[in-house]
């Protein structure tokens, strides 16, 4: 049976919110779309989710008072976090997009474009990971596994961080983990079978 | 590797899912949330559904049905159809699609695209194409305003620089013949976009899908062979990756 944990997506309106809902709904958990303060307090679990531009992304958290709200509850009260796509760079330490912007820096590493000269731009559609140093989110899920990938920035990080590599021109981070806190390059509430085994995993997991 | 993706290309109307035939008459396919779910069983890729009544009637987009499929819909899911406003984007998304497709309102007015690019990310915007041949040129052709004297590659790169993420580009002549897709107009399109292409409108059986790739698409689009050929989306990937094209494989569910 899938934990009952109370897993917080926030709303920090950068788009496919509601796809990520669906996705957990899908497989049972108990899951609320949120920017409040309270409910964000009282989750269990956080997800970042997010489509769109790194320095809007910083930006519509900082409106919010989201930041400090998040470093609290994720740095120091440890819950368990996951940051998708746009999410997961935005807990890097910085991204070149539009212009050089600070990110939450919780796991050292930017986002760089991809090269638009020898590449198509964005790095759309169903790419293969291949693990680094495999972390629990990915438990029955074999290696090189494909994944829904849409992104036109690509995390650069210290090895010491990565899960996993994936291929587009360059060997890029597709998947991080830091104690409790993980993110996902790839949609996995967008990759069908294991995509859902990723969230089934997350709800899962014990604080 | 990335790969090549398949995806169904389908149309609502009068609350069902068709599939039409060069622009003209449809075939009913089925229940929307039903096929929603059989494709994503299937493992296809992506999936492509096109509101022919609010593009065509002017009606509201049918967000009540949109959502109803992405309960279902755990790939991505582009919807289109009459939508001219970010107000109206706002509303597919909402209901849980992930890119919008545009294609009249584009052709009127480019700037919106740009509009639409930056408040929802060129990831989020496909460009819809229909392209027919006429007097031996290929020219871009509107169901509302008929054929136009635009030239369909010179249409896609003024949408590129505009923002759009993809290209959906659909030969009139082709659509639901089963003769395979226009490599000639495909041809035009080779290795002129950044952005990736998606072929549509003639796939009869998997070596059509070969020809297509060969000739510079990034993905596939079809419903035809999907409900009434023997070929299943596994069968017709597996086919593909005979020829080296690379392809998700599907996995037993």
């Amino acid at each position: 049976m899938l934990s009952d944990n109370i897993i917080a997506i926030i709303d920090y309106k950068m788009g496919n919110l509601r796809s990520v809902e669906k996705a957990f709904k899908k497989i049972g958990a108990n899951v609320v779309i949120t920017n409040e303060y309270s409910v964000i307090k009282n989750a269990d679990k956080i997800v970042l989710p997010g489509v769109g531009a790194f320095k809007e992304g910083m930006e519509n958290l900082r409106q919010l008072a989201l930041i400090d709200l998040l470093n609290k509850e994720i740095l120091e009260n440890k819950k368990i976090f996951l940051g998708i796509c746009l999410g997961m760079q935005l807990i890097g330490s910085k991204s070149y997009e539009v212009e050089e912007t600070k990110g939450l820096g919780w796991i050292s590493g930017e986002s760089v474009k991809f090269n638009s000269k020898t590449l198509k731009v964005p790095h759309v559609g169903w790419n293969n990971i291949s693990y680094t140093n495999k972390n629990v989110l990915f438990d029955n899920i074999p290696d090189q596994t494909d994944f829904y990938f849409v992104h036109s920035y690509y995390f650069k990080s210290e090895a010491e961080y990565d899960s996993s590599l994936t291929n587009y021109g360059v060997d890029f981070v597709s998947s991080v983990n830091r104690k409790n806190i993980f993110g996902c390059q790839f949609h996995p509430e967008k990759s069908q079978k294991y995509g859902l085994e990723i969230l089934t995993n997350f709800a899962n997991l014990k604080s | 590797m990335l790969k090549h993706r398949l995806i169904p290309c389908v149309l609502l109307k009068d609350w069902q899912l068709v599939k039409s035939i060069q622009f003209d008459s449809y075939r009913t396919i089925g229940h929307p949330t039903t096929t929603v779910r059989v494709y994503n069983a299937r493992n296809v890729d992506e999936l492509i559904v096109l509101d022919i009544d609010a593009s065509l009637k002017n009606e509201e987009i049918n967000t009540e049905i949109i959502s109803d499929m992405a309960d279902e819909c755990f790939m991505p899911l582009t919807i289109g159809g009459g939508i001219d406003s970010i107000d109206h984007i706002y509303q597919v998304l909402e209901a849980g699609a992930d890119k919008i497709s545009i294609n009249s309102k584009a052709i009127e007015n480019q700037t919106f695209i740009n509009e639409a690019a930056k408040i929802f990310g060129s990831q989020c915007i496909v460009c819809s194409i229909d392209a027919k041949k006429i007097d031996n040129q290929y020219r871009v052709y509107n169901k509302k305003l008929g054929v136009l004297d635009i030239d369909p590659l010179t249409l896609a790169r003024e949408y590129e620089s505009k923002g759009a993420g993809e290209i959906l580009l659909t030969s009139v002549d082709n659509e639901g013949t089963q003769k395979g897709y226009n490599l000639e107009l495909l041809h035009l399109f080779k290795d002129k976009l950044q952005i990736p292409i998606i072929i549509n409108g003639g796939m009869g059986k998997p070596g059509h899908g070969v020809d297509a790739i060969k000739n510079g698409a990034d993905a596939l689009a079809a419903a035809y062979i999907f409900h009434f050929s023997q070929y299943t989306p596994a069968q017709i990937k597996e086919e593909l990756y005979k020829f080296n094209i690379s392809v998700r494989m599907a996995f037993n569910n």
